[in-house]
């Protein structure tokens, strides 16, 4: 919303003596954000004149059209000036600049040969200016509105400052003048006068019928006043046009300046009817049946009973409180008019505006709320100003409905106080609030302004009078605290996960939770996994789904980076997946302002599907960087499969291996981690085609962990470790090449009992033949309180083997 | 055998430890002043044929005298070590300035950085921090924030909806249903912090991207106050952008928040704005069944995308959402 100053002025007395940044200032410590300050005519400086044009020579055989004109400027001789404009004739008032004149950007006007001819002047567009962007034309000025030779300066009123203000949505009093007015004349405690006083003494006689409202819907009162004898051809005055233009509006015709003007001034929108075309009553309402609409910007639209509409006897003319309709609109040959001003219930002008997706100036105000009493004074504002200004008579005024204004609230002056942290005396509180319009009374029973739909609760006016006081006064103090906080568990085990990878050299990375069903189909996700939850409005079709799985995002990150030259790295991402798990049911939305059942908030809880919180990572190329030690060995399935693990110990937990053929890993090459038969974690080489599709580095390797599914670490039992030897017995084993290592492990631990310590296969051979794969172990024997003896040994010893033997089919190679 | 003679074979091996060159040739004199053989060695074995007396005053003569052929050759001995140690492992030079690391470089992304860091941080202060889904109830993302069903956050210009529409169900727009959730399910006193991920429908460019994060805090307790508000933002903003910084506070709107305002830092020269905050608004505590007689409460919001950008000079979104290493790496662990 943008306020010219000199148009503040005329409802706020700021002296001139403050300055354009205190006023900025100002607005934004009560809460008015200043997003521009423009300062128009700073580097404009005369001669500036309202000229005549005499004549019009049309200079040819260039590359464009080239006047030469001839000036009336007041001046005892005529002025010639080049122009390459076109949009003007003999007999317009224009605006010259003449040499000795300084325009925005430095530019500097003098006498000059051009085209053959001597120009003594320029005839301005707006952005010549910097009026505007207007640079299609030249600047003409309403015929007989000035005198020729006028300062052009201060004629035009191009000496002003404009600020261009956020107003934020509870505001939307704040989007008028008369709004803004307020607001400055409270912040610098300056006098204020309401434009609406004036108005409410304006008294229209009745001198015949005019139209009627009807309410049907939508809406709480609703003003028509019917006015006839306009002069379609009345021009609007130039302090009217020039204020629209500082709004970053234009000049249209009278009757349509008049209600932009009024709505800026006093923030009703208004719509101007050709009474001519209104057939019976004029209702605000829906449609019965679904129809097509013509808007006044020539778009054709489905209306139904969903939106809310003004219509006569015959079908809709308005799209309520947004845009007026084609076929009502004011024409040349307007006489008779119909004027609407309705305050517009705000929920069904914003359903107006979304559904239709079109934000006007009129649907932004009425959507924020607009003051009920407005729709009698600014109607009557509009009268006034047809009337002096386009020789228009009152013919009649009606209205339906009355206006409805927010209730009176009981304020404690503690409470302002207890809120804000410290000490305002409740005068204080009581000369705040009448600022802002309230009426209080001596119990603190605050009536709020018509304007002010939002004052609704204590809290309301607590912020009120914190702003016109200024936040900065607010006091500075920390807040009693609980003695001890901590990250929970699993926030823990995140973090020393992350930061264990990062000192393997992993680096994390995060991506986008967004994929597609071809991106899902193609790395060969099924079942759950290829379930997920679609976006009604996604950024992109390419990605309208939620991701289920780390590592399509990773993947294309990893093929990223090779894109830009990295060779040998690994990447990380920890995030959340998204799998259909559920059929979302219908929205449960308990009442407001007091607190659902136990019942109810399970229910919305439960409706919220489980995001699973993954681990995921790629490594690709070589394990080492490169170095003048030669060359390191590639990533292989092996060392996806360690680091999945060492997650697993990491966090204290027992898993054992099996093997998978989950995609999108190589089928043969995968390992299923499974803590208490559930699996949590898939690790290995990924699929040469998932490799190829993204083009990675061939054999790939990947892991993936459900962060979620891992239980938290058992508290551990520290059992003393004694100082007693170890004995350690090499075994070596033939057993059939299908048999996993896994298993050989597990068949010599069982057999071996309490006594073995630890077990490591320190060697594999495949090259046996006949499918047989010899796997040599190193077995580590302890007893705590006593040294082993050579029997105890030998038959512990045994005893693994004959397991090995006996669940695995192993025969024990000897030397 | 008398004691000039012993004084004579201590200079003896003193003299001959001396002019040793090497640790071979002083096992060489070593062998000859202190072996089996050697006159030293020879006069303490015959000590026993001695009577008790002079078995007495030799003892002691023999004694002193070993003590001090042993000294000598000790001294000796560090001496010739020392010398061997220069030569033979000065042989032994490398280049230590050689690349020495060849593991890859790794590190957090600086988005965790940051959690991490506000986090402990707020930890510190007493605050626990919460987390709750990205996919979220509207009701919870919306409704009981008091933003009302035809507020502009809610249209189809900012946030993701889920289908089926009728669920209601969207990606959340801000951490905030996670404030609601903690109310919902926890008494009064609450200090908690909500870190996370956040959803909002605009085009990935310099400055804004459809996925980003934010931190948001919340405090419910008796006796909270805006002055509370104001003393938890100064320290935060203490804390990541230095003791010098400045805050301040302009009225603005939230619908969860009453009064509300925006917080802005002076940093760099420049005042930045940096989050939303303000007092729960009443209506809010009320839907969680807070009793407002009793509770009042502060909220806050910060992006971490921004915070990170304005405290590191950051200034393309593109590079924090986009996973090249070579950004990531800059930030190491962040410590």
């Amino acid at each position: 919303m943008r306020a010219p100053l000199s148009w503040l002025r005329e409802f706020a007395a700021i002296p001139e003596s403050i300055s354009t940044e205190a006023i900025s200032d100002a607005f934004i410590r009560v809460g008015f954000e200043v997003e521009e300050i423009i300062v128009q005519g700073a580097d404009l400086t005369g001669p500036l004149v309202v000229a005549k044009v005499l004549a019009i020579e049309e200079l040819t055989g260039n590359k464009k059209p080239i006047r030469y004109v001839e000036l009336d400027c007041g001046e005892k001789q005529n002025r010639f000036v080049i122009c390459g404009a076109t949009n003007f004739a003999v007999g317009d008032l224009v605006v010259a600049a003449l040499p000795g004149a300084v325009l925005p950007g430095n530019f500097a006007i003098s006498a000059r040969e051009t085209y053959g001819k001597t120009s003594n002047g320029m005839i301005c567009s707006s952005r010549e200016l910097g009026l505007g962007e207007e640079h299609s034309g030249i600047i003409v000025l309403p015929a007989g509105s000035l005198t020729v030779g006028t300062d052009a300066i201060s004629a035009l009123e191009i000496n002003d400052v404009i600020f261009d203000i956020a107003v934020n949505p509870d505001r939307g009093y704040a989007l008028s003048i008369r709004g803004l007015a307020r607001e400055i004349a409270g912040a610098l405690n300056v006098k204020y006068v309401d434009p609406v006083d004036a108005l409410k003494k304006l008294d229209f006689k009745k001198a015949g019928d005019g139209v009627t409202p009807v309410l049907e819907d939508g809406a709480s009162v609703f003003y028509l006043r019917t006015l006839a004898n306009y002069k379609a051809d009345a021009l609007t005055p130039l302090w009217m046009s020039r204020r629209i233009e500082k709004m970053g509006m234009r000049s249209i015709s009278l009757a349509v300046d008049i209600t932009n003007y009024v709505m800026l001034e006093l923030g009703q929108p208004l719509h101007a009817f050709d009474r001519s075309k209104i057939k019976g009553n004029l209702r605000v309402g829906r449609v019965k049946k679904d129809q097509k609409f013509t808007t006044l910007d020539g778009q054709e639209r489905n209306i139904s009973s969903a939106d809310l509409m003004v219509m006569d006897d015959n079908g809709p003319l308005a799209l309520a409180g947004t845009m007026g309709g084609l076929e009502s609109e004011i024409t040349k040959s307007t006489t008779e008019l119909a004027l609407e001003a309705v305050r517009f219930d705000p929920i069904a002008i914003a359903k107006n505006s979304r559904r239709h997706k079109l934000s006007t100036e009129a649907s932004r105000r009425l959507e924020r709320h607009v003051d009920s009493s407005l729709a009698q004074y600014a109607s009557a504002r509009f009268a006034q100003l047809l009337i002096d200004l386009g020789g228009a008579t009152h013919v009649d005024t009606q209205h339906a409905g009355e206006p409805r204004f927010a209730p009176i609230v009981k304020l404690d002056p503690a409470y302002v106080s207890q809120i804000l942290g410290y000490s305002i005396a409740p005068e204080k509180i009581r000369e705040i609030l009448t600022t802002i319009g309230c009426d209080v009374d001596k119990d603190f029973n605050v009536d709020p302004p018509s304007w002010r739909w939002d004052l609704v609760q204590p809290a309301d006016f607590v912020e009120e009078v914190a702003r016109m006081i200024g936040y900065d006064a607010i006091p500075s103090l920390l807040p009693p605290r609980p003695k001890h906080a901590s990250l929970t568990w699993s926030q823990k085990r995140i973090r020393v996960i992350s930061s264990a990878l990062a000192a393997r050299g992993l680096s994390e990375v995060q991506t986008f939770p967004f994929t597609s069903d071809a991106i899902i189909e193609s790395m060969g996700y099924v079942n759950e996994r290829a379930k997920t939850y679609r976006i009604a409005n996604p950024m992109s079709e390419d990605f309208p789904v939620l991701r289920t799985h780390l590592l399509p995002g990773l993947a294309a990150v990893a093929s990223r980076n090779i894109g830009r030259g990295a060779k040998d790295f690994a990447i990380f991402e920890v995030g959340s997946i998204f799998r259909n798990s559920k059929d979302l049911v219908a929205a449960i939305s308990p009442e407001l302002e007091k607190k659902p059942s136990k019942a109810k908030i399970d229910e919305i809880f439960n409706s919220v599907p489980n995001q699973h919180l993954h681990l995921g990572a790629i490594l690709v190329g070589k394990v080492e960087d490169v170095s003048w030690r030669g060359t390191s060995r590639s990533y292989e399935w092996s060392d996806a499969i360690a680091m999945a693990q060492e997650v697993l110990q990491l966090c204290n937990l027992e898993y054992s291996v099996v093997r998978s053929d989950f995609a999108p890993w190589h089928p043969g090459r995968c390992a299923e981690l499974l803590i208490d038969g559930k699996p949590v974690a898939h690790a290995g080489e990924l699929h040469p085609r998932v490799v190829e599709q993204f083009s990675l580095p061939a054999r790939s390797v990947a892991f993936v962990i459900n962060l979620s599914a891992l239980p938290q670490s058992p508290l551990v039992r520290g059992e003393g470790v004694g100082a007693m030897p170890p004995a350690l017995q090499d075994v070596a084993l033939i057993v059939d090449e299908k048999v996993s290592a896994a298993a050989v492990e597990s068949a010599l631990r069982k057999g071996a009992g309490d006594l073995l310590e630890s077990i490591v296969l320190f060697d594999r051979y495949d090259k046996m033949g006949d499918g047989k794969i010899s796997l040599a172990y190193s077995l580590t024997f302890r007893a705590a309180e006593r040294t082993l003896t050579g029997a105890e040994i030998a038959q512990v010893r045994e005893a693994a083997v004959a397991q090995a033997v006996k669940d695995c089919g192993a025969i024990l190679r000897t030397a | 055998m008398d004691s000039k003679e012993v004084a004579g074979w201590v200079k003896d091996a003193q003299a001959a430890f001396l002019v040793a060159t090497d640790l071979d040739e002083l096992k060489s004199a070593r062998l000859a002043h202190m072996g089996d053989k050697a006159p030293i060695s020879l006069a303490s074995r015959s000590l026993g044929s001695l009577s008790p007396d002079e078995k007495a005053s030799f003892g002691k003569i023999i004694g002193d005298a070993k003590a001090q052929i042993t000294s000598a050759l000790d001294s000796a001995t560090r001496k010739l070590e020392s010398i061997r140690d220069q030569k033979v492992l000065l042989e032994e030079v490398v280049d230590i300035t050689l690349p020495a690391s060849r593991m890859h470089r790794g590190g957090l992304h600086p988005i965790s950085i940051i959690k991490n860091e506000i986090s402990d941080f707020f930890i510190e202060q007493g605050f626990s921090v919460a987390e709750g889904p990205e996919m979220e109830s509207g009701w919870l993302n919306f409704d009981a924030l008091n933003i009302p069903a035809d507020h502009p956050a809610r249209t189809m210009q900012d946030t993701f909806f889920i289908e089926p529409l009728e669920s209601g169900m969207v990606l959340r727009t801000q951490t905030s249903p996670v404030q609601i959730r903690t109310m919902l399910t926890q008494e009064p006193p609450i200090y908690i912090i909500s870190p996370g991920r956040t959803f909002r429908a605009d085009e990935l460019d310099a400055t804004h991207s459809p996925v980003f994060h934010q931190v948001e805090g919340l405090v419910v307790d008796r006796g909270i106050t805006m002055a509370h508000l104001k003393g938890t933002l100064d320290n935060f903003a203490q804390h990541m952008f230095g003791a010098d910084v400045t805050t301040r506070l302009r009225p603005s709107f939230f619908p969860f928040t009453e009064p509300s305002a925006e917080v802005d830092i002076f940093f760099n020269g420049r005042w930045i704005e940096w989050g939303g905050c303000g007092m729960v608004n009443p209506k809010v505590l009320q839907t969680c069944g807070i009793d407002t007689d009793i509770f009042t409460g502060f909220a806050f919001g910060m992006g971490l995308e921004r915070t990170l950008m304005v405290r590191h000079g950051i200034t393309d979104m593109h590079d924090i959402v986009e996973g090249d290493l070579r950004f990531t790496r800059q930030f190491g662990m962040g410590l």
